[in-house]
């Protein structure tokens, strides 16, 4: 009998090799429309319309955290995780696109911004928030870039089992093969992802990330229905989807089935972490590439539904893999759950073809945040010191692919390093962003804020942020909760470093001297 | 208008606290936990407060921001993969 020319994991290699392909070849058709300037390469010049706006959006605010995340979470605690970020963000980040991102587009628009920074600096009258706040968009973006890169790792790992047996065995004590073995270790994946997506942004610029971003959530959320219903057929084994989807359900631990190791309050306590959206550099960066505020109507109104046609499956694909007996190396690593299922039960070519889907999501999301801190350091840092209109578009564009690219370098080197839940890590990251919420919104609705206020704020987040963070083990111990003094309630650390911001927001804001009217009138009418 | 929607807002985000449903274990069509079938129309609701947020409370200024324009400096620069044709 003749032997196949590819075994299962090199196939399903093969067809993830193509699709980084088609991207690639995606950022070299947008840099043929290429205008030569920064406002092109870092915001497309404003020519984006409402469809590849919502899923570009879409695409950047689901990562690596929505798909491997959740199913992962979903596999550990249960339904009660939808609720914790699903459906509170379809209410939350809504409310941002429309009360915040609407607003920051009209006065780029206005004022000519590239960054948020700028956006501060010119509201505030404040040169020194820019250099406070820099470092710390940066600081809490890495972890965010690290759940891309750590989650594409283990899923090409996870999805390339048993494809090069002689160049990466990987045994189990007794000499038997594990789940990883003959698999492209989780350093190569996530080498690869970073490669692919720097390619890419390096290339197109802001242009080539949208459409790379449009056509990446197109296939995920398709694929992404596709792996669902097969996954489904598969576990419950009946002839129909509903027949099988009781079936594997009837399975499932009642525990699994309710929110029952989810205390109340650490359920509302997440209620804040949605709000972290509002002051996403990557996102802020997407909203000033619209061409008119008309463009976010449609934004608005679908993402809490793509937010339920992504977080749903993912969440039933999780309780139903408890029904499972997985191997010990894959319980043990919630981040390996979707892509040992996705592996375990479907044809070679069919989950290479979902593991494009899922790689799509992760990448669409690490593509604007490359590009946006690029931007973010040309415009914030070396326009700042060498003084504005002294280097030219070109030289802007091209200092922003080297920053670009040492961004990349330094996550890439971080996710070598032992590394806790894609969940845990990116949730902490949504936290810190959240923490900035107050200043972002006092700066468009509050007149009276200065920028001590905002300073304040900033740095009362930044030290809150910190100090928490590590005494969670940076992330490592995935059920560090703070309590009330004297209550067993536990909640989020969002909740405090949340407190802290508004506070220092306040007190210090009232405590200062009001803004000049000059600048107030050119943000409020 | 924008009172009705910042009450609908509130109400929902009220509504997404369901304590009454936490140790819930009965099944929608007998596959979907009722807990997580009640989160799937809080995300429906959503979707419906938004249409309707901007069909009818669209804010006018949002519109007005778009014919104030920042003019964008005129540079054409070619560098490598960046075509001007």
């Amino acid at each position: 009998m003749n032997e196949p020319l590819l075994n299962p994991g090199q196939i399903r290699l093969l067809v993830i090799l193509i699709y980084m392909l088609i991207l690639l070849a995606m950022g070299v058709l947008a840099s043929r429309l290429f205008r030569g300037t920064k406002q092109d390469f870092l915001l497309a010049s404003h020519s984006i319309g409402p469809v590849l706006l919502l899923l570009s959006l879409f695409g950047t605010t689901m990562t690596a955290f929505a798909l491997v995340g959740s199913t992962g979470e979903a596999y550990r605690k249960g339904i009660g995780i939808y609720g914790l970020m699903a459906s509170a963000s379809g209410i939350v980040h809504s409310l941002c696109f429309f009360l915040i991102g609407i607003k920051l587009w009209k006065f780029g628009r206005r004022h000519g911004h590239l960054t948020q920074i700028q956006y501060f600096r010119d509201r505030l009258d404040s040169p020194l928030i820019g250099f406070l706040l820099f470092p710390f968009l940066v600081g809490l973006t890495i972890p965010y870039l690290l759940v891309g890169v750590i989650g594409g790792g283990a899923v090409i790992q996870g999805m390339t089992s048993g494809a090069f047996p002689a160049w990466f065995p990987v045994l189990d004590g007794n000499g038997q093969a594990t789940p990883a073995h003959g698999a492209l270790p989780e350093w190569l994946g996530s080498g690869l992802i970073c490669l692919v997506v720097v390619s890419y942004v390096f290339i197109g610029g802001m242009r080539g990330t949208a459409w790379a971003n449009g056509f990446q959530t197109l296939v995920f959320v398709i694929l992404g229905v596709v792996t669902f219903v097969l996954l489904a057929f598969k576990l419950g084994g009946e002839a129909d989807l509903l027949a099988s989807m009781r079936a594997v359900t009837e399975r499932v631990d009642v525990k699994y089935l309710t929110r029952e190791g989810i205390p109340p309050t650490y359920f509302l306590s997440y209620l804040l972490i949605p709000l972290s959206a509002a002051m996403f550099p990557h996102l802020f960066q997407h909203w000033l590439t619209a061409r008119s505020a008309e463009t976010f109507k449609l934004a608005v109104v679908c993402h809490p539904l793509f937010i339920l046609v992504v977080w749903l499956p993912c969440v039933m694909l999780g309780i139903w893999a408890t029904t499972l007996e997985l191997p010990p190396s894959v319980a043990a690593n919630q981040n390996q759950i979707l892509p040992y299922l996705v592996a375990s039960q479907l044809s070679p070519l069919l989950a290479g073809l979902l593991t494009a889907g899922i790689l799509a999501a992760i990448m669409s999301s690490l593509d604007s945040q490359f590009l946006c801190l690029g931007s973010i350091f040309t415009n914030d840092v070396v326009d700042r010191f060498l003084g504005r209109n002294r280097l030219s578009d070109r030289s802007i564009v091209w200092i922003t692919r080297g920053f670009v690219v040492l961004i990349v370098g330094v996550t890439y080197w971080i996710s070598l390093s032992k590394h806790p839940s894609i969940f845990s890590l990116g949730v902490w990251s949504f936290s810190g962003f959240a923490g900035l919420f107050p200043v972002v919104f006092a700066a468009l609705y509050w007149q009276r804020l200065t920028e001590a206020g905002a300073i304040s704020s900033i740095m009362a987040t930044a030290g809150s942020w910190l100090i928490l963070f590590r005494a969670s083990n940076w992330g490592a111990n995935k059920e560090f909760v703070v309590t009330l003094p004297g209550s067993e309630w536990p909640f989020h650390p969002v909740v405090p470093i949340f407190a802290c911001s508004v506070f220092a927001l306040l007190v210090t804001t009232w405590l200062t001297k009001p803004p000049g009217q000059s600048v107030l009138n050119r943000y409020f009418d | 208008m924008k009172y009705v929607i910042i009450l609908a807002v509130s109400i929902l985000l009220i509504a997404h606290q369901d304590y009454w449903n936490w140790n819930n274990p009965s099944m929608v069509w007998g596959f979907l936990p009722f807990g997580l079938f009640y989160h799937v129309i809080i995300s429906l609701l959503a979707a419906l407060l938004w249409l309707l947020t901007v069909t009818l409370a669209w804010p006018v200024s949002f519109s007005e921001g778009s014919s104030k324009r920042y003019a964008e400096p005129q540079a054409a620069v070619g560098t490598a993969g960046e075509r001007d044709e």
